[in-house]
């Protein structure tokens, strides 16, 4: 008898505690945030939010960066979170068409985060509705030794002919002009991009990873043969070279100019470089009078379809969209917030960056490999890291680029 | 008396228990296989069969799947990626097969009684202990344009240097070079272990009627290591075939895809990050697959033959 009357008291216990438990609403994340900025760029994003919405409790799973984009491709079929982390533009396509990611346009119009997210609006749409919602991106350009530049009395190039002269000048004083690392071949990518977005401008770049355009095109050909200016003055053999040991020939002014992604920044420093010697600069204008396009891959936060949280995890996009929080977020990840109304820290490079992409009149485009489809951005780094070795071999990779990309967009 | 009671029953009773022991007798065997039998065939044989499946479908691994027949096959032929692999998986296939007499060699010459042999001994064993990756590493470095060793070496030869690795020429041979390394370690101690069973009194036999240096090697020390030598072929006709990690350390397959061998552009089309052709790598697979049975169905005939002593 005092057995029974105990578990009844505990039934009752426990009826009382539930739904006292349920009130405590749990959200999960999954994200790739694993190297220490990104990670702590999370923590406070997560307090914020939870400081806010105090019913709401974060639960975050923390993945490997590379082994994130496998692992995606499970947790979204087999165990879905309520907010996933992911790239802009063609790289959520295959999500967003298998029905992966759920639209919330809703969430852009309530918060008229198309003004505010202007920058990557055209990068989050696909088939007029917005897919995610973006935190940060960073900037690409030329970084370059200033102290080399000095020694050989070059000036900071505006157009593409004085870039080249330039390399004249490092030539003889036994310099590199143009250095990368190739071996991950997405390095050669940016430098093809910039010379695309420079030769023939954004809306050709986009239709050309959109499929649209031959890669045996006479304007594609004119890319190339811009950048085969320049491959008598770069550094040979890179593509056995890691991106990070090409950052030593900089380091160590062998080298003069660097295509690379913002982020490259922290190795330069790490290698002894500082704000007096290393500089930023815009890629070279090469036709002029075309509105100047540039580069910035960008990362979005999304909600898988299969989500539990639906409503709390459009709560949690809306903060992650607003200015004040952008900006916290990024002085932590030390990229460049995307909404207009935030403000950059006084680091010299974001600074620099803030400035070329919120004057982008062309258009922001977002990699080769985010803006391409997987297969074609593959095909299509391997064809530029051997023209960088081969130029010669140009009508050879151009063609079968050419025969990829009547494989790849055929559905 | 005492065969009366069993009369009644003979009938029927007396081959029950023979009958009985015979179906046990044929039974037992399959009982004692059949755990090995079901996890050979739910981890071994129905992955394959799958495999052949996927490989005639379209599909991301993500969306439904999508029945294209023989496209993907036909797509392999016109793959000129296809045949770079298939090329270099020949090219892995014949220049491994030359860890088998390095490791003959660096066995007999390690065959003798000194004072710390077995230093020595470990000493060249030391390879085949450390991981592929480590070796892809060291040899990556070994090799690396501008702070590599070899290449200071060539630089000062010729003046420019040539880097290996992004060589599309010469890399599938310097990552060989790097898998041989552990390969000749390993069947050098396939061989020592063989050595030690060589019949002494057939040796001073061969030496009495006169047999020395490579006739007393090739006609007497040799057939001896013949086991030694079938388990040596074995194991450097599976590694050059599983080449997959040095590829993938050393090169990724580069540059521009020209060290990819079977297993690597397999892994390259299905699950990385560029891939998710789920059926186009299936179809590689297959092809692998039908390469490996060569061979496998080879070592299987001549394995049932031995068994019979024929």
């Amino acid at each position: 008898m005092k057995l029974l009357k105990t578990a009844a008291i505990a039934a009752l216990v426990a009826g009382m505690a539930l739904p006292a438990l349920a009130q405590q609403r749990t959200l999960t994340l999954n994200t790739d945030a694993s190297d220490p900025a990104p990670k702590a760029a999370f923590d406070q994003l997560i307090k914020g939010f939870e400081a806010e919405n105090p019913d709401v409790h974060v639960v975050v799973n923390i993945f490997d960066h590379e082994g994130y984009k496998t692992a995606i491709r499970n947790f979204l079929t087999a165990d879905s979170p309520d907010l996933a982390n992911w790239y802009a533009g063609n790289r959520m396509a295959p999500f967003v068409k298998s029905g992966q990611f759920m639209d919330v346009s809703d969430v852009w119009q309530e918060n008229g985060l198309k003004d505010s997210l202007a920058p990557a609006l055209s990068s989050m749409t696909i088939d007029g509705k917005q897919w995610g919602v973006p935190y940060t991106y960073y900037q690409w350009g030329i970084y370059y030794n200033k102290d080399v530049y000095k020694k050989v009395g070059a000036e900071v190039p505006k157009t593409w002919d004085e870039f080249i002269s330039n390399c004249k000048k490092f030539k003889a004083a036994g310099i590199d002009c143009l250095t990368t690392g190739t071996k991950a071949l997405w390095p050669a990518a940016g430098i093809f991009d910039y010379l695309d977005l420079r030769t023939n401008g954004y809306d050709f770049h986009m239709k050309l990873t959109n499929g649209e355009i031959p890669w045996t095109d006479d304007r594609v050909r004119k890319v190339f043969a811009e950048w085969a200016k320049v491959l008598p003055y770069t550094t040979p053999n890179v593509s056995a070279i890691d991106w990070q040991d090409a950052v030593s020939n900089i380091v160590q002014g062998k080298a003069a100019n660097y295509v690379m992604g913002n982020f490259a920044v922290a190795t330069f420093k790490d290698g002894g470089m500082t704000n007096d010697t290393l500089g930023f600069m815009d890629f070279p204008e090469i036709t002029p009078g075309i509105p100047r396009a540039e580069e910035a891959p960008t990362d979005t936060i999304h909600i898988p379809a299969g989500a539990k949280n639906v409503a709390d995890a459009k709560k949690f996009l809306a903060y992650v969209a607003r200015a004040d929080v952008q900006t916290k977020m990024n002085e932590t990840l030390g990229q460049l917030p995307i909404n207009v109304q935030s403000t950059v820290g006084d680091d010299p490079y974001l600074q620099a960056g803030f400035k070329i992409l919120s004057t982008a009149d062309g258009g922001i485009a977002q990699f080769f490999d985010r803006d391409a489809p997987a297969a074609m951005a593959k095909a299509g780094m391997e064809g530029f890291q051997e023209f960088m070795a081969y130029p010669d071999h140009l009508d050879a990779i151009l063609e079968r680029l050419e025969k990829m990309r009547k494989r790849v967009y055929k559905n | 008396m005492t065969a009366a009671p069993a009369i009644p029953g003979s009938a029927s009773g007396l081959p029950g228990p023979r009958k009985r022991r015979r179906l046990s007798r044929k039974l037992a065997p399959w009982l004692f296989l059949a755990p090995g039998m079901l996890m050979f065939l739910i981890y071994v044989i129905i992955p394959i069969l799958q495999s052949m499946w996927i490989s005639f479908y379209q599909w991301d691994g993500l969306s439904p799947k999508h029945w294209i027949g023989m496209e993907n096959y036909v797509e392999l032929l016109d793959d000129d990626a296809f045949y770079t692999s298939l090329k270099n998986n020949v090219i892995w296939l014949v220049l491994y097969m030359l860890a088998i007499p390095a490791g003959l060699f660096i066995a007999l010459f390690l065959n003798q009684k000194l004072r710390g042999i077995r230093l020595y001994k470990s000493l060249f064993f030391f390879p085949f202990v450390i991981s592929q990756v480590v070796v892809g590493l060291i040899f990556s470095w070994f090799y690396a344009p501008g702070f590599g060793l070899f290449f200071a070496l060539t630089k000062w030869l010729d003046g420019t240097g040539i880097a290996i690795l992004a060589n599309p020429h010469l890399v599938t041979y310097g990552i060989i070079a790097a898998g041989l390394w552990p390969q000749i370690a390993y069947c050098m101690i396939l061989y020592l272990t063989g050595l030690n069973s060589v019949a002494p009194d057939q040796i001073e036999a061969a030496r009495l009627d006169g047999a020395k240096g490579l006739k007393m090697l090739w006609y007497v020390v040799l057939p001896q290591l013949r086991p030694a030598t079938f388990i040596a072929l074995v194991v450097t006709i599976i590694g050059a075939l599983r080449s997959f990690d040095l590829v993938s350390i050393m090169t990724s397959g580069g540059p521009f895809g020209s060290s990819r061998v079977l297993s690597y552009y397999m892994y390259e089309q299905a699950l990385s990050e560029y891939g998710y052709r789920m059926g186009y790598g299936a179809a590689i697979a297959v092809v692998l697959f039908a390469i490996m049975m060569i061979f496998i169905s080879g070592f299987i005939w001549k394995m049932w033959r031995d068994e019979r002593g024929l």
